[in-house]
Order: C-alpha cells, then sequence, then structure tokens
C-alpha cells in the first residue's frame, strides 16, 4: 500500500493519474505531461515533492559531524545557504546524492531522496555519534511544494514578504508564505529558476491553494513527476537509482568535484576516494541524442559500429526542448562516432553530445 | 471513465476494431483507455502495406513519454492501409484515438470471432482501473 502525501485530495481533485514512487502515492501527470513540461520551461509548474526526506542535524558539532558524514565541506557553508553532495559508504559507493541547508550556525538540514532518507537518517545517526550532535529525521512532519519555471519569483512574490530577488541560487530563507511558516529555498531538480518550500504537512494544502490561485495568471499548472523526470534529464541532472549507485563513486559519474579533500580531518569514504582523484575513469557519463524518433530507455545496450556493447543507457526521454528523443549513459572511453542504442533489437544511431541537453537563459 | 463506442469491436490489449460487421477490411486503433495510461505518445510504428499478420502478431509499437507498448494483430490478413498522419504525428492517438488516432487497415482472412463487444470490453478496463 502506498503511502499518501498530504496534498492526495488535492492530487485527486484534480484528475491526476497517481503512481507508486519509491514507496509513495505520487502525481504521475495531470494531464498531458509535455504540457506540463513546457508549462516549466514558459512559466512556471506547480509540484509535490512531500515523498522527500528531511533530516536535521543540530548541536554544537553539527557542522563538523557532516563534514565527518558526508564528502561535502559542510563546515564552510554559510548560514542560509546550500549545498549539493553526497553520502558515499566505506568503499565510496554513492549511498544517496543530497542537498544541505545551513538554517543556523548549529542547524543544518539534510534532504535526501524518498527512496533513500530512512538509510540516510540511520547512517547519519551512527556517523554522528562521536560528535555533539543530535540527528532528527522529520521527514514525516515536513511537506515540500516546489515552484519552477521562469514565472516562479513573480508568483510567490504575491504571497510573501520575504526579499526574493536577494535569496542567491542554492540559498534558503524562513519566511511567511500566504499566512503560514515555509522555509523558501532557491533550487529546484527542473534546469529552471525555482523555488522549493518546506512547510508543515497540515499547511501544504492551503499553501497548494494559494499558489494556484497566485499563478493562475501566469500560467502556472500542476506538473507531476513524469515532467520532473524529463525536466531533469534535459537539465542532466543525475537521478539516484539511475545515473547514481553504491556500485558507482562520485568520480564515476563525473562528479567529483563534490568530494572535498580539502576538509579538516577524516571522513566516510575519503581513504578509499583519494587515490581515485587523478585516476581517468575507465567510463563516463555521456548525453545521447537519437537521431531517430523511437526512444533509448534505462537499461539498453549502448553498442558500437561493429555491433559490441560499450555502454548503457541510465536515463532516457523524448525531449520536448529538443524534439527528439534523449539520452544519459555509461559508455567506455573510446571513439564516439558510430554509436547506437538498441532497441528491442534494432540499432538506432545516437550522437554523444556534452551535458546538459537544455541550459536556460539567465 | 474513458468512452468505449458501443459499435466498435476490442481486443484484452486494448485495441478497437472498426467493420467488423462488414467483414472485409478493418479498422484497428488503440483504446481511449490505452491512450490514458500510455501519457503522450512520441512515437508510432506501424507494420508495412502488404505485411501479411497472423491474430496476435506483434505489429507495431506504441512510445508514450514512460513507456513502450507493443501493437498486436487482432485478427490474420493483409494490411491493406497505414496511417501516415498519425506517424507524423503520433499525438492523434491522445486527441482523438478512435477517429484520426486509427493505426492501420487489414483485410480480413478467417474469422473475427475472438474479438470482446463494447460490453465485455468495459467489464475488463473497469476490473483494471
Amino acid at each position: 500500500m502506498s503511502r499518501p502525501t498530504p496534498l492526495r485530495g488535492v492530487h485527486e481533485a484534480l484528475g491526476a493519474t497517481l503512481t507508486d514512487f519509491a514507496g509513495w502515492l505520487m502525481p504521475l501527470r495531470y494531464g498531458s505531461e509535455s504540457a506540463e513540461h513546457n508549462a516549466v520551461r514558459q512559466a512556471a509548474g506547480l509540484f509535490d515533492l512531500s515523498h522527500m526526506g528531511e533530516i536535521f542535524v543540530t548541536g554544537p558539532q553539527a557542522a563538523e559531524a557532516l563534514d565527518y558524514a558526508l564528502v561535502g565541506y559542510i563546515s564552510a557553508l554559510e548560514p542560509g545557504r546550500a549545498r549539493y553532495t553526497m553520502i558515499v559508504n566505506a568503499e565510496g559507493g554513492v549511498l544517496d546524492d543530497l542537498i544541505v541547508y545551513r538554517l543556523a550556525p548549529e542547524e543544518f538540514m539534510v534532504v535526501a531522496n524518498a527512496s533513500n532518507y530512512p538509510m540516510v537518517a540511520a547512517e547519519l545517526t551512527e556517523r554522528a555519534k562521536a560528535f555533539d550532535a543530535v540527528v532528527d529525521d522529520r521527514s514525516d512532519r515536513y511537506a515540500l511544494v516546489a515552484v519552477q519555471g521562469p514565472r516562479s519569483q513573480e508568483i510567490l512574490a504575491t504571497l510573501t514578504d520575504a526579499d526574493l530577488g536577494g535569496l542567491k541560487y542554492y540559498a534558503g530563507l524562513p519566511a511567511t508564505v500566504a499566512g503560514r511558516p515555509a522555509l523558501i529555498a532557491r533550487t529546484g531538480y527542473t534546469g529552471e529558476d525555482g523555488f522549493e518550500l518546506f512547510v508543515e504537512g497540515a499547511d501544504a494544502e492551503p499553501l497548494w491553494a494559494a499558489l494556484t490561485e497566485a499563478g493562475e495568471p501566469y500560467g502556472l499548472r500542476p506538473a507531476g513527476l513524469s515532467a520532473r523526470d524529463t525536466l531533469r534529464l534535459e537539465a542532466g541532472m543525475p537521478l539516484y537509482g539511475n545515473e547514481l549507485s553504491a556500485a558507482l563513486t562520485p568520480f564515476d559519474a563525473g562528479l567529483g568535484r563534490v568530494v572535498r579533500f580539502d576538509k579538516p580531518g577524516d571522513f566516510v569514504g575519503r581513504a578509499a576516494l583519494e587515490p581515485l582523484k587523478d585516476v581517468p575513469p575507465s567510463r563516463r557519463l555521456v548525453g545521447l541524442v537519437a537521431t531517430g524518433r523511437r526512444v533509448p530507455r534505462h537499461g539498453y545496450p549502448v553498442v558500437d559500429a561493429g555491433g559490441a556493447v560499450v555502454g548503457e543507457v541510465t536515463s532516457g526521454a523524448p525531449s520536448q526542448s529538443l524534439g527528439r528523443p534523449i539520452a544519459m549513459a555509461y559508455v567506455d572511453d573510446g571513439p564516439t562516432e558510430g554509436l547506437a542504442v538498441d532497441i528491442r533489437g534494432s540499432h538506432e544511431p545516437v550522437e554523444v553530445v556534452d551535458l546538459p541537453f537544455y541550459r536556460r537563459n539567465k | 471513465m474513458s468512452s468505449i463506442p458501443e459499435e466498435l469491436n476490442y481486443t484484452k490489449e486494448h485495441e478497437w476494431i472498426a467493420g467488423v460487421d462488414d467483414g472485409l477490411t478493418l479498422t484497428v486503433g488503440i483504446t481511449a483507455y490505452a491512450a490514458e495510461a500510455l501519457g503522450d505518445v512520441v512515437y508510432v510504428q506501424v507494420p508495412e502495406v502488404g505485411a501479411s499478420i497472423a491474430a496476435g502478431d506483434a505489429v507495431g509499437e506504441v512510445e508514450s513519454t514512460k513507456s513502450v507498448s507493443d501493437i498486436y494483430a487482432p485478427v490474420a490478413g493483409e494490411i491493406v492501409e497505414v496511417n501516415a498522419a498519425v506517424v507524423d504525428d503520433p499525438s492523434l492517438v491522445n486527441s482523438d484515438p478512435y477517429g484520426e488516432g486509427w493505426l492501420f487497415r487489414v483485410r480480413l482472412e478467417g474469422d473475427a470471432d475472438d474479438l470482446l463487444s463494447a460490453q465485455e470490453y468495459a467489464a475488463l478496463t473497469s476490473g483494471e482501473s
């Protein structure tokens, strides 16, 4: 039985197609997922992301505990700022990718993926034991609503006095939105400007209603997980379980920059990762654009001109922004000309491109 | 509840078939129920004109943002016409599944006895949703 979010009634009233995602009953789409995707690129979209986990780490040594537990340099983070980071195992394998917000000098919020947060909370608790810090999983208490797209700031500004113009990308600000306390974060997973609003579960429905009304003149529409996936894919953003797994290190995923060897002290994974930092990986995460119209999908083999398997697709979808199917894939080092994806037995040509596929105009 | 026109026949694989009463050339498409379940259709592959098909053969595919499904031949026969418009604009499957979104026409060889009536198909899909 999938777990509903506090917004389940809203999704049902909107006629959403609901789906199980990581044990949660989530809106897959409300109508046309292509229209939802395009709304986020051109105007704004409203997302229920209440399945994400919020784990708080507080105390005099909270920063040191996170420096030890995660690969990032968390103690260097200014209060009010956020960082994309990862938690790895002792072998350097990625257990989850995270965003850490420093809410106050001794208070951090770690946002983890729905499929992983109970494990992340348990790992953080274990890793923080030697520190004067408390780990508290508050995922059940908080809902997360995101407004993403170029009109997001105008829409949100009608509901809050907070200084949105002064809020930088990857920063967070406690504020009041539609009369309710919210943490406003300028973060997202779409490749657009936008905000993520962390609120108490009971405030999610009134907040959603207020945003829907405020966004109407700007073309805001509710958007489901299907649009979220195609948006993040176009933006070249990894999804845990597709591009990231415990079998891969951050270096394997081309995200070695998140591992901060320059921070003081030991951290879980340092010994395993340090020797890898200057070694070029034998496989690389690349972007693929299909020449034809059939879509390369998760798990499909990538083959070279001779038909030998040289890689595997991790995510693929039709791209609204490019008008052609796109995919991310791990591909062996070697010539990139003449590659194809084995789509159910037929080798469909693909072009290897740099990520991301889509970059917004700033 | 998606529409299930009375005058058509259906398969368990969510195809509709028109023209069974004439017994000559049948038109095949996918149902509104299937189109809604798939989401936005982005690619349609239809069989070649002249191809000889047996009932149950995979003769094409319908691909949406999130998934891909085979199209099965509902009857045995020869493909006499395919819908070039739906190949060019696969969204016709979503916007007009029983009309402009038709997929192919087949000249029936043998019978079409195993097809479902509208009532039977309605019972099938109400059990699935």
